[in-house]
């Protein structure tokens, strides 16, 4: 075949909602935008587990440690289910990994504010996996296989993260006068960038047009978040809490809330690297993978040894 | 009796309850996203186990009190965890180490304490052996691979197995209430079952060509409540909240 | 020297009498590390009774482009399913 029709039956199969899959014929453009998104959605996962961890040798009863553990670690699965989906195009989790750690890679914004206190964890399950799970729902369809089906099992697990945000934002809302100005204070700080997670907007997009005609995002950041404050508004209320933004208001003709124009100065300063905790977090993710270098080297050598043992017992015997 | 196996209940929890705490401070920061998981996975293991016991031992207390009251609102002194469990998580030869210490004495006294004369403790422990099995295997594993695996990470091991060996002792070493709950058949008789963790351990380190220490100091006072500085700073971090806003829910 | 730990495909049997079905891939040193990495990562949720793992490099995948001659063929091939046969409908167990 040539190049062209390679590239139209590529094009075809993605129109009839064929899923491409690994070994399949695509674009390198394709190929390289995907591996770029998925791996910053890994970096995001991996990251994401920092600002919540903090929290884990705090949180205020077994229960919720247990829960805040169980959460924490399946961002890390998470991110170990999305790097896999990365290297089935042929990417290298560790290169992938050191461009995280070089700052050539981006992950979510969201994870460079602070937990300042209990319902800060609250507010993230709630917020921002309730963002999250709106992209990732839409990307359950997306058009390539590995990344389709990393995102069903992602999605199913992550149903109990806003719940369970939901429940501390709840249980603290109805709580001491004091536990309800925490859930107040982490909604006010948490609003702003929850609604920066779904991106510029569509008519500041880099990648929007490309990435829908290939099916790998099929809603627009502006229609993401404009379902994200509708389903969000309601929960607030539902709980007495006030959304911070004076210009919230239903609109009947639209059928949608009409809310308050974000501060794109903060979210483009947090992308470039000056949000509250860039910096600590890559040092955090630095020194994990510093400090782990001689465990990961150790485990590899001894597995070589393992095998070479097997082939050659003898030998073994005698270097002994 | 009741008092003395309340106290024997609490030795298990604080033991569970605070090595769960330190690998939790692993969370999000192990040496490869797989061993992070993993890790987690024990925690997660141990601070369930925590809870039940604690839900028995305020049981059996009958005074109202939760799982909650237990974990957080008693200080250093109270807390009965063998010295072992809250020392620091240092680099990941200590954590490593640690947790095969405690697993391998925590298997064989599970072994013994599923055969309890009490139903409650039978059934726990029962239930409890088939993670500490896993844990075991886990940590035994570990101490294998990075004793063999490279020059750097056996000098590490063989550090850390040095600087902890003076709490392995007290994992053996019968308290009060231990000799009474194994006189009654409730709890695991200390000097039966020690055989059989020396015997493992002496297996394990002999595979991962390490040394187990031999004349080394053994300190103890964990199970009577006199603990090494580490556990104030541990319960401070963790009480934090309950301290601070007494009586909330979360 | 760097050297990543090799990647793995896992393979899980969700309960007895089904298939082991692949979901997912993870790294490790080698098959013993493999099979606990899944059972930590993959069945976290109760989701197995049994694991295989193979290192992803033994896996020989058919080649996209070779898939007319390898499964066209079997398409026009309707004589091997039942509804291809006409048989009264008062005929049972059948």
């Amino acid at each position: 075949m040539t190049s062209l029709n390679l590239e139209e039956n590529f094009q075809s199969k993605i129109d009839t909602e064929i899923k491409i899959e690994p070994k399949d014929w695509m674009p390198d453009a394709y190929r390289k935008t995907l591996i770029r998104q998925i791996s910053q959605h890994a970096h995001s996962e991996i990251v994401g587990m920092l600002p919540e961890g903090n929290w884990i040798t705090r949180a205020p009863s077994l229960r919720r440690k247990l829960i805040l553990l169980a959460k924490v670690q399946d961002e890390g699965g998470h991110g170990l289910y999305l790097y896999s989906a990365a290297e089935t195009l042929g990417a290298d989790r560790d290169e992938l990994v050191q461009q995280l750690l070089t700052g050539k890679a981006k992950y979510s914004s969201i994870f460079n504010y602070p937990t300042l206190n209990w319902a800060d964890i609250g507010a993230i399950g709630w917020l921002v996996d309730g963002a999250a799970i709106m992209n990732q729902v839409m990307l359950t369809r997306t058009s390539y296989g590995p990344y389709a089906r990393a995102m069903v099992r992602i999605c199913k697990e992550e149903s109990f993260h806003q719940r369970q945000g939901y429940e501390i934002m709840m249980a603290m809302a109805g709580g001491s006068p004091e536990q309800k100005a925490m859930a107040q204070d982490a909604l006010n700080r948490w609003w702003w960038p929850s609604l920066m997670m779904f991106g510029p907007r569509d008519s500041e997009s880099a990648h929007s047009d490309q990435a829908s005609k290939w099916k790998i995002k099929r809603k627009s950041n502006d229609e993401l978040r404009q379902q994200f404050v509708d389903v969000t508004v309601p929960q607030a209320e539902r709980i007495g809490l006030s959304v911070p933004d004076p210009d919230l208001k239903w609109n009947e003709a639209r059928g949608h809330n009409d809310f308050g124009e974000i501060d794109w100065d903060e979210f483009w300063s947090v992308v470039k690297g000056n949000g509250p905790c860039n910096r600590q977090r890559l040092q955090a993710r630095i020194k994990a993978y510093e400090d782990g270098a001689w465990v990961r080297e150790a485990a590899m050598a001894h597995a070589e040894k393992k095998e070479q043992r097997k082939i050659e017992p003898e030998a073994a015997v005698k270097a002994a | 009796m009741t008092d003395t196996s309340i106290k024997y209940l609490l030795q298990l929890a604080d033991n569970a309850l605070i090595l769960g705490h330190r690998l939790g401070e692993w969370c999000g920061h192990a040496p490869e996203m797989e061993l992070d998981i993993a890790l987690t996975n024990i925690a997660l293991d141990l601070t369930g186990q925590a809870r039940n016991l604690y839900q028995r031992a305020a049981e059996l207390e009958g005074q109202g009190k939760t799982e909650d009251d237990l974990a957080y609102l008693r200080d250093v002194w109270d807390f009965r965890n063998v010295l072992l469990v809250e020392q620091p998580n240092g680099d990941f030869a200590h954590t490593i180490v640690r947790q095969f210490l405690f697993d391998t004495y925590n298997y064989c006294l599970h072994q013994e304490l599923a055969h309890s004369a009490d139903e409650w403790v039978a059934g726990f422990a029962a239930k409890s052996l088939k993670e500490i099995a896993y844990h075991q295997r886990f940590s035994s594993e570990w101490v294998v691979r990075l004793g063999d695996g490279t020059e750097v990470s056996h000098a590490k091991m063989q550090a850390a197995i040095d600087d902890l060996w003076t709490y392995s002792g007290e994992l053996t070493l019968p308290n009060e209430v231990e000799k009474q709950m194994a006189s009654q058949g409730i709890g695991a008789d200390l000097a039966k079952i020690k055989p059989a963790i020396d015997a493992k351990r002496a297996e394990v380190l002999a595979t991962a060509s390490l040394q187990g220490p031999t004349g080394t100091w053994m300190q103890s006072g964990g199970k009577d409540g006199r603990h090494s500085e580490h556990l104030g700073f541990i319960l401070s971090e963790m009480q934090f909240l309950q301290r601070a806003y007494p009586g909330q829910e979360w | 020297m760097k050297k990543e730990w090799p990647l793995w495909e896992v393979f899980i049997r969700s309960k007895s009498g089904l298939n082991h079905k692949h979901v997912g891939s993870l790294h490790a040193t080698d098959a013993e590390m493999a099979t606990e990495n899944a059972r930590d990562v993959y069945t976290r949720r109760n989701e197995g009774v049994s694991i295989w793992v193979v290192e992803s490099k033994h896996i020989t995948a058919s080649d996209p482009d070779d898939s007319d001659p390898l499964f066209e063929p079997a398409k026009d091939k309707i004589y091997r399913h039942p509804t291809f046969y006409n048989v009264p409908d008062d005929v049972t167990h059948m």
